[in-house]
């Protein structure tokens, strides 16, 4: 264990570089969680980053063959990784459209995970019998991104659709063994009881197979938990490179993403009303064979066209918008704020109603529809939503679907059941536009679209309401 | 028993950071709007590419004729960078278009 002392530069500026990272760590999340404050908040801590990154490079000291401190070199390599990275990822940040983001993040985060896997796989090639305790942590830090980032490539893969849910039969019996597995290899490798690098690489394949069995069968409306748990997975794994290299700010970076990530994942789970272990558990791909059960006789829906839609909302006195993942993979974040202006001005009130879990992440409805500039006031979350619910003429639905089905309300059997939701049917008319009566992404029937007050106008999003703006403006 | 205690002395200041570390993460994020989960996300995300230093330090102590090393730690600062630089820029342009809708409501 007193190995890790001597690793630690004793350089004061290196130190004070830290400490101010550390700092800017902990004031950059304080201010991301307040609205007014959230983007300086964010530039700080980048600062803070930028400070600690420049520190390392030409202060940090390791302790050389005879036990003299020798400072870092490959400046080349280094620098040129720097440039590449820096590149890459500015280009890749400012291109993606808003729709994209959760992906984003999720990969962002998979890189990170990727990053701590790599560092715990050369020091292992370095010295493949460090002592028990730096071994340990080696050997976790590399479980721990791998899994982050194998978990964090296939839900980007699922959030663009180039990976379908898939429940494996036996999977958590699988996950299970693996598990097992790994404890077990970690185990022999660790103790010493093995040397063989087999068994260290064996380690590395089985936490890739296990972070992709773990998000494979977890889909719909999960996948921003998963994201958040895999996000303050990679800081847990960034967090043992802290006690590696006894680095306060690798140590205090890491363990806040990783305490702030799993409060951030509880209260996601909160807002759905699902524990953490049933999503991780019971994931709705497990539930889905019994909450189709039998068959209900839905009896039909009935159909609304453009022109109808356009009246009715025209002579309404208030409507609601409720966007959902459909306006977000249609880009038609623009065109509803049109629709709200045009309503406007023909004197009715409109709003939005939000979900907590709108779209693919918590927010993501409010990043959308901040960047087509609707006003901030305009966005009433769901208690507030479902207070004005009754004074409500006509609700338009876009493109969401779990949020508003009754069955969480109302249907014990239900994999949502529980869950609260955006309570429309206390509107005179619900308007469902959505492109086919195909169930939502969490792959629920939704008894809403064969209610009475329920009319469905379907179609693309984006189509539908450039063609009901319009007809508004003809009305 | 004696391992126990010895890496407890041996990293007391380590574990104290770890501790506090971990209420201060909770007690600095449980009070944040449903507004914001999605940017603060992101922002933990980009904060947590720290594990880059970690990267330089293995990639700036490889030795020389060590290619291995040397292209995985290459590696290691392209994946710690793309997460830093991404995860800041996509929080920044997310958080951009909230501060541009506060100043027009």
């Amino acid at each position: 264990m007193e190995q890790f002392q001597e690793l630690l530069s004793t350089n004061p500026w290196l130190l004070l570089a830290y400490l101010i990272g550390s700092v800017t760590f902990i004031l950059g999340l304080k201010m991301l969680s307040h609205p007014e404050t959230a983007r300086k908040g964010n530039l700080i801590a980048a600062g803070g980053m930028i400070i600690s990154i420049f520190a390392t490079i030409f202060l940090y000291q390791y302790k050389g063959g005879e036990g003299q401190p020798v400072g870092l070199h490959n400046y080349v390599w280094i620098f040129s990784a720097l440039v590449i990275g820096t590149i890459v990822g500015t280009l890749a940040a400012k291109k993606v459209q808003m729709t994209a983001m959760p992906e984003m993040v999720s990969l962002f985060n998979g890189m990170g995970g990727a990053c701590a896997m790599l560092i715990s796989l050369i020091e292992y090639r370095n010295d493949s019998m460090p002592p028990m305790g730096k071994f340990l942590i080696i050997v976790l830090g590399m479980i721990i991104g791998t899994v982050s980032f194998a978990g964090s490539v296939i839900a980007w893969g699922k959030l663009n659709g180039r990976v379908k849910d898939k429940t494996i039969p036996g999977g958590q019996a699988i996950n299970f063994l693996i598990f097992a597995g790994i404890i077990i290899l970690s185990i022999m490798v660790v103790g010493g009881f093995s040397t063989s690098p087999y068994l260290f690489y064996g380690i590395l394949v089985l936490a890739a197979m296990y972070g992709v069995l773990f998000v494979m069968p977890i889909g719909g409306a999960d996948m921003p938990v998963v994201i958040s748990l895999l996000n303050s997975f990679t800081g847990v794994a960034a967090a043992f490179g802290g006690f590696l290299y006894n680095n306060p700010v690798m140590l205090t970076g890491g363990i806040l993403v990783g305490s702030a990530g799993t409060i951030l994942t509880i209260l996601m789970c909160k807002a759905m009303n699902r524990s953490l272990k049933n999503v991780l558990i019971g994931s709705f791909g497990g539930a889905k064979a019994t909450a189709g059960g039998p068959a209900k006789d839905q009896g039909a829906f009935k159909e609304i066209s453009v022109n109808d839609t356009a009246t009715l909302m025209a002579y309404a006195q208030k409507v609601l918008i409720i966007p959902g993942y459909g306006l977000a993979v249609a880009q038609a974040q623009h065109i509803c704020h049109e629709l709200e202006k045009v309503l406007e001005e023909k004197g009715v009130e409109v709003n939005y109603g939000i979900h907590p879990v709108a779209g693919r992440m918590p927010g993501h409805m409010n990043v959308l529809l901040a960047e087509a500039d609707v006003p901030y006031e305009k966005l009433l979350e769901m208690e507030d939503a479902n207070d004005q619910m009754g004074t409500t003429n006509v609700v338009l639905i876009l493109g969401a679907n779990d949020v508003v089905n009754p069955a969480a309300k109302d249907d014990p059997a239900s994999p949502i059941y529980g869950m609260p939701i955006l309570e429309v049917e206390k509107a005179d008319h619900v308007i469902v536009n959505k492109r086919s009566m195909k169930p939502g992404y969490a792959g629920i029937e939704n008894d809403l679209f064969f209610k009475p007050k329920t009319s469905m106008l379907f179609g693309d999003a984006k189509k539908v309401l450039q063609s009901l703006v319009a007809e508004l403006k003809t009305v | 028993m004696e391992q126990v205690t010895s890496f407890f002395n041996g990293n007391y200041h380590l574990i104290t950071i770890v501790i506090l570390s971990i209420f201060l993460g909770i007690e600095v994020i449980s009070r944040v709007p449903a507004v914001l989960h999605t940017p603060l996300m992101s922002g933990a995300n980009a904060i947590h590419g720290v594990v880059i230093i970690g990267a330089i330090i293995v990639m700036g102590s490889a030795h020389e004729g060590d290619y291995v090393s040397l292209v995985l730690g290459f590696l290691a600062v392209i994946l710690g960078t793309l997460n830093v630089v991404g995860g800041f820029v996509v929080t920044d342009r997310m958080l951009e278009m909230f501060g541009k809708k506060k100043k027009k409501g």
